[in-house]
């Protein structure tokens, strides 16, 4: 349906005095539709690709979003001039055509596609190829240029499969529990915490949630998401009432004194970074699941390949030398310094409050 | 080798004891002889001899991974380990027949006598037939390093577990020049007869620090006091007409401290001193780099000798005339120290002094004191107390003076490793000099995560220019750099190098023109000249 990037070539040459998207100081922008992708400084329309707080922020005049993502960015943002959209459906705004298709990150997250004139760009916002079992399974859209994060993009990064891992976790509660400790799992409220609900073997006792993965939840589960049940953990709650139970909670509620109402706890982490042992250890926590929301680096060589771009922008990640690989591979690849990062990079991350 | 990289994982994934204890004590009930003598030596940093070097094993790697070398050598700062790179990066195998870890090392050390091909042949196998973490393990063996986290101390109560043999019986027999090739494991730790080994140290007793208010520690007169002198812990050892010197880093180095070796005729036979090997001169310290150089050097010249010649300043005896007296008190062997110093009369062999004081206060003034005698505060042990093995809270105690500091600015930003690969952590400081700003120190620990990346955006914004992985920075910033010693360098710009710089806390009150002075950095040196 859409035809291959190379016929597109002169096309991409002709308009190159105004490029279909621009890399300003307030994020990527469309000139054409006078729209901005994911920016991080205020601006009067914004396309954002899913709820993640390095992806929506807040003090832009209007948004557009997937009906999917829509929730979400209310529950984060408040009330906002939020317009959706489903995802595949196309709107035109000034002539460019915009659509929105599924990005597998977290539930509702999307790659935008922008077109003019037969040249089609795609931004990736953060992505994952494999499917979760929660979110909208990653589609490859083909285009002429791909705006790709690249936040594993190392190839030290290779994820075990999603069934491997949830077993490890699996075992890990099941020992806790014979022994009556709770496990505490550290999971990123939006994304990670819903996707290893849906995952885990909820036979195995108690959930409890902190608030801030409880709100995310309801939302969720208002949209028509499954997930098992789950208990917020509050002052309510007696310290006997912890044994043997999974409890899940922001990274940052890990290291702070909401820890001390399990007095024998097992702590865990849930995320791509504890493929590295030195990240592990640094992070103190007694089990490190590697875990991520993002491509590993065969998945990110894939999904590049799959788009048929001759152009690449990588942002998120270790750019320079993932740029260095494409090129080396015969991509156009070029580099978007951006003021957001890869999602795992700071703690908290993805604008976690562990008091929210 | 799976119950070996099963034990690794295990003692990996906790930070607590007592499951440490309990999974090295299982393997050593079940693990063959060699194995476990194995498993001691690579635990208490003993390593089979380097056959492979690691410039191979990253072309080897990057090969067998389908990867250009360039980009497995941008990767490896990103994991921080070369053998951990290596697992990381090549494809997962592991399910080939179980090899045991000392037949994997028999196989390391056979590479020594065969041709490069040959060598590689064997490494690259060894990686197909390895599941990840014994790939890693497997690195490791060749690489050396294995820091798991457990403690010499948390090794003998272990095998103590296992061998029903008294703990601290077990921590003297791993003490020594053994290697598992002079050894076994049932002469080394069951029928271990420690006078066998005329160069076996004592374990080293251990101080903690001083935490709260010295009040906390009771009566004064309970206490002895000394200075905590800044050079090398070692251990000096008379025996059968010979002298060894042990580093607390249980390495021997009698080779590099000629000076010593005319002690096995000043002391008596049967003689173990505890102390500080210490350049000294003038009748005082010199300062730590003439020290630096001495460790560096396996052999020692006469003008090194002459350039930096070292003492021991000894401040206790375990072994008197043969006899362990470990368990006696301090005050009653500090005593038989005096005696066994003044008797000798070595020019090399000094008695740390005692302090004299009545009450905390004034001991504190004292320890105020303690930079013009080029020590980094003071010791605190109670009369009372035995010579313990390794740390033991209550009797021995070290009360450092607080760091030095002044504020600087930051000029240069590079990016750090691992999690931080992404973030800008190492900085070059600067401090003003007639109106310029001269570079003296680099710092790359003390903020919170959330400042390095606030400090990281900054940096993208305020580049001024870029040297490959190194920013040069609008020079705005002030740090508050703490640090522990000072002295005079010609390697640098500045004149001066620091000691375990870091940054203290973020000046943002602070606007760059009163940033500190060279001369306020040199004033330091002055003082501490006393
Ligand atoms: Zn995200
Ligand atoms: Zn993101």
């Amino acid at each position: 349906m859409l035809r291959p990037a190379r016929t597109c070539c002169l096309q991409i040459d002709r308009v190159s005095q105004m490029a279909l998207l621009e890399f300003t100081d307030r994020g990527i922008y469309c000139r054409r539709a006078d729209v901005y992708i994911d920016p991080w400084k205020p601006v009067d329309r914004a396309l954002i690709t899913h709820g993640h707080a390095d992806h929506a922020r807040p003090g832009h005049g209007a948004y557009l979003s997937t009906e999917a993502a829509a929730p979400v960015i209310r529950l984060r943002l408040g009330d906002i001039a939020l317009q959706t959209v489903q995802f595949g459906e196309t709107r035109t705004i000034n002539g460019v055509s915009v659509s929105f298709h599924p990005a597998g990150h977290i539930p509702g997250s999307a790659q935008i596609r922008i077109e003019y004139k037969g040249e089609v760009w795609v931004v990736s916002g953060d992505y994952k190829v494999t499917p979760d079992n929660l979110s909208e399974t990653f589609e490859p859209v083909r285009c002429n240029a791909f705006i790709s994060e690249c936040t594993f993009g190392l190839p030290v990064f290779k994820w075990r499969p999603q069934v491997d891992v949830l077993s490890d976790i699996n075992s890990w509660w099941r020992d806790n529990a014979a022994d009556g400790r709770t496990s505490v799992l550290g999971a990123y409220s939006l994304g990670k915490a819903q996707r290893l609900l849906a995952g885990i073997d909820d036979g195995i006792g108690p959930i409890f949630t902190h608030g801030a993965v409880e709100n995310t939840n309801a939302v969720l589960r208002s949209q028509g998401l499954s997930l098992p049940q789950t208990t917020q953990v509050t002052d309510e709650q007696q310290k006997k009432d912890y044994a043997g139970a999974l409890v899940i909670a922001p990274p940052g509620a890990l290291g702070s004194n909401w820890m001390r109402r399990f007095p024998k706890a097992s702590t865990g982490f849930a995320s791509g970074w504890m493929a590295l042992r030195g990240v592990r250890r640094r992070r103190a926590v007694d089990r490190g699941f590697v875990l991520s929301d993002h491509c590993d680096w065969t998945e990110l060589n894939e999904a590049i390949a799959a788009t048929g771009a001759e152009r690449i922008y990588v942002t998120h990640g270790y750019t320079e030398i993932f740029r260095r690989w494409l090129e080396e591979r015969g991509y156009d690849a070029r580099i978007v310094e951006t003021e957001f990062r890869g999602d795992d990079l700071e703690e908290p991350a993805e604008g976690e409050r562990t008091s929210a | 080798m799976r119950d070996f990289a099963e034990l690794f994982t295990a003692l990996d994934r906790t930070t607590k004891t007592t499951v440490k204890v309990a999974a090295l004590s299982e393997f050593f009930k079940a693990a063959s002889d060699d194995d476990k003598l194995w498993t001691i030596a690579l635990l208490s940093h003993r390593r089979p001899r380097r056959t492979v070097n690691t410039t191979m094993l990253r072309e080897w790697a990057a090969e067998a991974a389908g990867i250009p070398l360039w980009l497995f050598e941008e990767a490896y700062p990103v994991v921080g380990d070369l053998a951990e790179t290596i697992a990381l990066v090549l494809p997962e195998h592991g399910d080939a027949k179980d090899v045991s870890l000392s037949e994997w090392i028999n196989l390391i050390v056979g590479l020594s006598s065969v041709e490069e091909d040959e060598r590689k042949q064997a490494v690259t196998n060894a990686w197909r037939r390895l599941d990840r973490v014994e790939c890693f393990l497997f690195n490791k063996l060749i690489t050396g390093g294995f820091r798991v986290g457990v403690s010499q101390k948390l090794m003998s109560r272990a095998l103590s577990k296992a061998t029903g043999i008294d703990e601290a019986v077990i921590a003297h027999r791993l003490m020594g020049d053994w290697t598992p090739q002079n050894t076994t494991y049932d002469d080394l730790i069951l029928s271990g007869d420690v006078n066998d080994d005329h160069s076996r140290p004592y374990p080293f007793c251990l101080a903690y620090a001083v935490e709260d208010d010295v009040d906390a520690l009771g009566e004064p007169a309970d206490w002895l006091a000394e200075r905590k002198w800044d050079g090398i812990r070692g251990q000096v050892i008379v025996r059968n007409g010979e002298v060894f010197v042990w580093s607390r880093g249980e390495e021997l180095v009698t080779d590099r401290f000629p000076e010593f070796h005319a002690l096995a005729e000043l002391l008596p036979d049967g003689t173990v001193l505890d102390g500080e090997i210490l350049p000294w001169r003038d009748g005082r310290p010199m300062d730590f780099q003439s020290l630096q150089t001495r460790i560096g050097r396996k052999t020692v010249g006469k003008k090194l000798l002459k350039d930096a010649p070292v003492i021991l300043m000894a401040y206790d005896v375990m072994e008197d005339r043969g006899v362990d007296i470990r368990e006696i008190p301090f005050e009653t062997r500090r005593a038989r120290l005096e005696e066994i110093v003044a008797d000798a009369a070595a020019p090399v062999l000094h008695l740390s002094p005692m302090l004299e004081f009545d009450d905390w206060q004034s001991l504190s003034a004292e320890r105020e004191q303690s930079r013009a005698h080029a020590s980094e505060g003071l010791m605190l042990k109670r009369r009372s107390s035995v010579y313990h093995t390794g740390r033991r809270k209550g009797d021995w105690f070290k009360w450092k003076v607080d760091p030095m500091t002044v504020d600087a600015v930051m000029i240069y930003a590079q990016r750090g490793h691992g999690r931080r690969a992404n973030l800008y952590t190492d900085f070059t400081f600067a401090v003003w000099k007639d109106g310029e700003l001269v570079p003296f120190t680099k710092a790359y620990s003390g903020l919170t995560d959330a400042e390095f990346n606030e400090i990281t955006n900054w940096v993208r914004r305020n580049t001024l220019e870029r040297f490959g992985p190194v920013r040069r920075v609008t020079p705005v910033l002030v740090f508050e750099i703490a640090f522990e010693g000072i002295q005079n360098s010609k390697r640098h710009k500045s004149g001066i190098a620091l000691r375990f710089p870091r940054m203290r806390r973020w000046r943002r009150d602070k606007p760059a023109d009163e940033a500190g002075t060279i001369e306020e950095l040199f004033g330091f040196l002055e003082a501490n000249a006393g």
